[in-house]
């Protein structure tokens, strides 16, 4: 493979609209070529012994080239489930339901085989523990060399370690012709991360999946690395699947939102929307709930929670999922019967509430 | 936030590199050296296989000449270890002994090795079915009577090494498999397995390339073990008589004629071919130990 592949910019049309973090996002990917992967009705449940465990529920939604899509929701939200199935890489218990499509072509229903050359050639992954992530037995070069060699057996060991030198490089390692010889462990966090996301890269893909790439690192450290994937789609325009639960690491690099509920998307829409005037109380709750220093002249005031508990995924409440905790629910009415459909609110904007013209209007507490 | 100011902004630069490369090999070699009891394990097996096969050379007697003028002296300066009731050069016997031994211990433990790894990692990494049918072979095998299978299989092929190699190793896989499974189920489950399916990679190149380098150790300790057992055995045989038959020799089958000789004057034949045995066995284990911390990169101390 070409050396300079990443940093060759590919040929593709200018950036479909909701390019950067700003304005308009009038985008639900309408572009020439449709979008990079669309997903629609993505439903995946579980069977135990206790019930069928519906980790998520009909999830849909695109991402278009070289955007950035975050996937936001607590714990058990469906956020990484969803990210594994994209990849076909859920265990063979699971139940999935809907389409994913990428490229215009179904991934569903791929056997192993058919997947393989796709995974990390087209889509990769990063994943949350870098540490657990890499294997200990081979050194950090071998590790990036397998990655190509995978899916570019031909590769001579020379080439594949300058391109193993040169990824590190690329992702701001220090000294990437020693390091490329260390083991993960003797790298530091953020640089076990850092050599994950130069796997992942390797082959250039198309979309990457990132599953909350910082929540195992330290504030600076978050910064650094996010900052490697900013520089990274710049060089290389891929897309990206951002999944963390930090609302902060997407106000500062996605373009648009997806907000998971009890593994149903409760809102979809970019970032400005979602964050400034969320039409769902679920994703108005989240953002109260974040700690803020400007708001400390309220004495006495406490951190703003959202009451109860999360659902269980086996007995999930009757109707919308959130109504229970939800400070503008009509109970009695559509709320508790009925299960909100996500619709438009906006333009680009979606959300599976019925009345989301309440949510804002500071009913709640 | 800009603290990765990388060092050299032209990519291209990395083609340049010249200094030779650290390679795994020789991060390997480095830590094994480091071993000391290893490294002097590895010396005297390799003078030992050195003696053994390049006897003709190193020797003035004749294993196979009796000499009955000489029968049963004891160690001197012109028999070092003496001679045997035929009057045949111990020191010799032993050397020519080994070379069937240490033949037959090494096929054996490689082989059963080979293949109980084989099937230890396919059921464990597969599970399901094949996991189920593996396993349950591998019961089978397990309890078989060990002596009679081979008591008959011997009378029936002729005992001649390949046979007890091929016999033995038939065996001996079983407690490889056992372990291999064990160990695969766990590593199966971690993160960098589900990256390298992440990344595209075939089941066997997750088996050979991510799943295996990891279990290095137990399976070479497990090896060492099945170099010693298969010498024991052999032993055994050889001591009821359905080891190799003479003319060829081997140490258990040295043993096995010099026991009668406990406790008399000639008591030293026993010694040659048990020292031989314990020192293979000795070195093995250290040899074996060494590759252990080598295969273990976290081992590396500063």
């Amino acid at each position: 493979m070409a050396d300079d592949d990443l940093t060759s910019v590919p040929p593709i049309a200018p950036p479909v609209p909701s390019s950067s973090s700003s304005s308009s996002s009038s985008s639900s990917s309408t572009g020439a070529s449709g979008p990079l992967l669309s997903v629609t009705d993505l439903s995946v449940t579980f069977h135990t012994d206790d019930g069928d465990v519906h980790a998520v529920d009909s999830a849909t939604f695109d991402v278009a080239e070289n955007e950035t899509v975050g996937i936001v929701g607590e714990s058990g939200s469906g956020k990484t489930v969803t990210s594994l199935a994209l990849l076909g890489l859920l265990p063979r218990s699971a139940t999935i339901a809907g389409d994913i499509r990428f490229k215009g072509r179904s991934l569903l229903g791929l056997s192993d085989k058919q997947l393989q050359p796709i995974r990390g050639e087209e889509i990769a992954m990063i994943f949350q523990d870098a540490l657990a992530a890499l294997n200990p037995v081979h050194s950090v070069g071998a590790q990036i060399s397998e990655a190509i060699r995978v899916h570019h057996p031909d590769t001579t060991p020379k080439e594949l370690r300058a391109r193993s030198v040169e990824l590190l490089d690329i992702v701001g390692i220090p000294n990437p012709t020693e390091r490329v010889d260390q083991f993960p462990h003797e790298f530091s966090g953020g640089m076990r991360q850092r050599a994950m996301i130069a796997m992942s890269i390797a082959n250039d893909p198309d979309l990457l999946i990132a599953d909350e790439p910082t929540t195992a690192l330290d504030v600076t450290v978050q910064a650094q690395v996010l900052d490697v994937l900013e520089r990274i789609q710049d060089r290389t325009r891929s897309s990206i699947i951002l999944i963390t639960h930090d609302l902060g690491v997407v106000a500062g690099v996605v373009d648009r939102v997806i907000v998971m509920y009890a593994g149903r998307q409760v809102e979809f829409g970019s970032v400005d929307d979602t964050f400034y005037e969320p039409k769902h109380p679920y994703t108005e709750g989240l953002l109260a709930s974040l700690p803020r220093l400007d708001r400390r002249t309220e004495k006495h005031s406490r951190l703003h929670r959202i009451v109860g508990q999360p659902p269980s995924l086996i007995r999930l409440p009757s109707g919308c999922a959130f109504h229970p905790r939800c400070p503008y629910a009509d109970l009695g009415g559509r709320c508790d019967q009925e299960r909100p459909e996500l619709v438009e609110v906006g333009v680009g904007h979606r959300s599976a509430c019925f009345f989301p013209e309440r949510v804002g209007t500071g009913t709640e507490t | 936030m800009t603290a990765v100011a990388p060092e050299v902004p032209n990519v291209d630069d990395g083609l340049d590199f010249a200094p030779e490369p650290i390679t795994q090999w020789k991060l390997f070699r480095r830590r094994f050296f480091r071993h000391r009891g290893a490294v002097i394990a590895l010396v005297v097996l390799i003078l030992l296989v050195i003696a053994c096969f390049g006897v003709s050379w190193i020797s003035p007697f004749d294993p196979n000449r009796l000499d009955l003028l000489a029968d049963s002296v004891g160690p001197g300066s012109a028999h070092w270890l003496g001679t045997d009731e035929l009057g045949r050069d111990q020191l010799t016997r032993i050397l020519v002994a080994g070379q069937l031994s240490l033949k037959i211990a090494f096929s054996i433990a490689i082989l059963s090795v080979a293949f109980g790894t084989m099937v230890g990692a396919v059921a464990g990494f597969f599970g399901a079915v094949a996991d189920q049918f593996l396993m349950r072979l591998t019961d089978v095998f397990l309890v078989v009577p060990e002596l009679a299978i081979l008591a008959v299989a011997l009378e029936g092929f002729g005992s001649t090494g390949i046979v007890i190699i091929l016999v033995l190793s038939g065996l001996f896989w079983m407690g490889i498999a056992r372990v291999v499974r064990g160990q695969v189920l766990a590593i199966r489950e971690k993160e960098y397995v589900e990256a390298a399916r992440a990344a595209g990679a075939r089941p066997a190149r997750i088996i050979v390339r991510h799943i295996l380098p990891n279990i290095i150790g137990p399976i070479m300790v497990n090896m060492t073990l099945a170099v010693t057992a298969a010498i024991i055995t052999e032993s055994t045989l050889s001591f009821l008589g359905f080891g190799v038959q003479p003319p060829q020799t081997s140490w258990g089958r040295m043993l096995s004629s010099a026991e009668g000789y406990v406790g008399s004057d000639k008591s030293y034949l026993i010694y040659g071919p048990g020292i031989a045995i314990l020192v293979t066995v000795l070195c093995v284990n250290f040899i074996g130990d060494g590759l252990r911390d080598a295969f273990d990169p976290q081992s590396e101390k500063h």
